[in-house]
């Protein structure tokens, strides 16, 4: 009796843990058998999706199935119910990542000048003094800031804001760029100055990156593959490939296989609409 | 041109006003001269009454006495409204009783710090300090559990420690409502020190005074007291708004 009540306890051990299947190679981020439930109904049920490295990745999908919220668990902002997500083999823990949320105002730290909010992802790391100076002459070089970083985040524009959070989630060379929306909080110029400057920092580093939009344009424009996804319980609708050479240009836009994915990306969006 | 000098001297309107009615009705007899001296012999005995006269060392009284409370009020409060309110489930523990004796008027409780402190200047400082303390507790714990989720979560995801969260994030995110609760306990604390001046047999202090002056009837003393008393609470209100705005200087932006 005694022994039976002292064994180790040990729930549904006779569910078979389901076995773990790595991605292909050249895969970054591998999620498997995610769950995630809200308020009792299912917003991911059992997911596995492979992002590759090296490429930017489009999430795009009906509205409320959960693109913030699947960046958002890759990421570790939101607990995930059950199921795994590496990188790279490794798990979050030992990942640098990088993140730009949509909303710059509640991003950046307004008790901070720009210049160390920029710098803070490096003085966590406790580096030193010489090099977080070097690494800011770097980006301050490669986005060609022309706006006074000693001022606060609160005395820059929108758009410059955005650009500082952009350049704080790549201060430490991380694995990983999350971008939630990042341009819909801007105007038009702005948007089209910070994607550009993405596509120069992707092209330069090969910076993996994820990219949730909701203009199905600027989700093509820049990606490598687009991500589509259903309506919940949210499945991979298609992942569709987008091999246009970079650096794409206003030309891309017009272009033939430019036209054609975007086209294709929204039959298909329609189509999981109306399903 | 000329409205620009007009609307900048709007502010002097109301005070004036007031003056000048207060001085009609003295003159036109309304109300005895015992009840209420004319403004402008009251402003005299303000003036030089502050000037060095014994007005200013009651003031002086009253103000260390205030500031005293605010201190230790601050010094205390706000490092445990901030560990409040960085652990929920601690808040939520002791938050009926600070709710409570922050609805508990202070000077319902002169008499109990009478029976611990006794008839002292210990006890005006102490019940200010109590009344002064619950108010930055209430506020700060607040400033931290309402803090921009969105700013911890970029902390947490640049890789920030709990700790680090704290240190570079809350404790700047709780700064503006602490802010709120600094200014009405300095509020609050004048308004015990006096009360406490005024019952708690003081031989100093402002409360004391108008209280003395109204028992001997010696109304521009009392009228001129009650004077000081006000322009005190409003400088102190007027200083702890600057030094929000520079210490703070993301407020409202």
């Amino acid at each position: 009796m005694n022994a039976v009540l002292n064994a180790p306890v040990e729930p549904y051990a006779d569910v078979p843990k389901p076995e773990f299947n790595p991605g292909p190679p050249g895969t970054e981020i591998t999620i498997r058998g995610l769950t995630k439930y809200f308020a009792g109904w299912p917003l991911y049920e059992n997911f596995d999706l492979d992002i590759p490295k090296h490429r930017i990745v489009s999430v795009f999908g009906p509205n409320g199935c959960g693109k913030s919220t699947l960046i958002n668990m890759i990421a570790g902002l939101i607990p995930v119910d059950s199921g795994e997500i590496l990188f790279d083999g490794k798990s979050l823990k030992d990942t640098k990542i990088g993140y730009v949320f949509q909303n710059y105002r509640e991003a950046m730290f307004p008790w901070m000048r720009t210049i160390d909010n920029i710098a803070y992802p490096l003085r966590l790391e406790r580096k030193p003094k010489a090099e977080v100076d070097r690494r800011m002459q770097e980006l301050v070089a490669s986005f060609d800031v022309k706006f006074d970083l000693n001022r606060y985040p609160y005395e820059l524009s929108g758009g410059q804001q955005q650009t500082a959070s952009i350049m704080r989630a790549l201060a430490n060379h991380p694995e990983v760029l999350f971008l939630d929306e990042p341009f819909s909080a801007l105007d038009f110029e702005m948007t089209l100055f910070i994607r550009e400057k993405l596509q120069e920092v992707f092209m330069k580093t090969g910076t993996t990156m994820l990219l949730v939009s909701h203009d199905l344009e600027e989700a093509v424009y820049l990606a490598d593959q687009v991500l589509l996804l259903t309506k919940r319980p949210t499945k991979i609708a298609e992942i569709l490939e987008y091999n246009e050479a970079r650096p794409r240009t206003v030309e891309t836009l017009s272009d033939a296989g430019f036209v054609a994915t975007k086209k294709r990306s929204l039959e298909i969006f329609q189509r999981e609409v109306r399903r | 041109m000329n409205s620009r000098h007009f609307s900048r001297a709007l502010p002097v309107v109301g005070p004036l006003a007031l003056f000048v009615v207060w001085d009609l009705v003295v003159r036109a007899g309304f109300i005895k001269p015992i009840l209420l001296p004319p403004p402008i012999a009251t402003l005299e005995t303000l003036v030089t009454g502050l000037l060095g006269g014994p007005l200013l060392a009651d003031f002086l009284v009253t103000v260390k006495r205030t500031l005293e409370a605010f201190a230790i009020a601050a010094a205390i409060g706000m490092p445990v409204g901030i560990a409040l309110g960085s652990s929920e489930r601690a808040y939520r523990s002791v938050e009926f009783l600070i709710d409570f004796f922050r609805s508990t008027p202070s000077s319902a409780l002169i008499p109990l710090f009478l029976l611990i402190f006794g008839v002292s200047d210990v006890n005006k400082v102490a019940i200010a300090a109590f009344g002064a303390f619950l108010i930055v507790v209430f506020n700060s714990a607040y400033g931290v559990i309402n803090a921009r989720k969105q700013r911890v979560m970029a902390a947490k995801v640049m890789g920030a420690s709990r700790w680090q969260t704290f240190r570079d994030v809350l404790f700047w995110e709780s700064l503006q409502p602490s802010f709120v609760g600094l200014r009405s306990a300095v509020s609050m604390a004048l308004v015990i020190v006096i009360v406490a001046e005024m019952f708690i047999g003081s031989e100093t202090g402002l409360g004391h005074r108008i209280i003395d002056s109204q028992q001997v009837l010696n109304v521009k003393s009392m009228y001129a007291s009650i004077l000081a008393a006000g322009a005190l609470g409003y400088a102190l209100n007027v200083l702890f708004l600057l030094a929000e705005k520079r210490i703070v200087h993301w407020s409202g932006r």
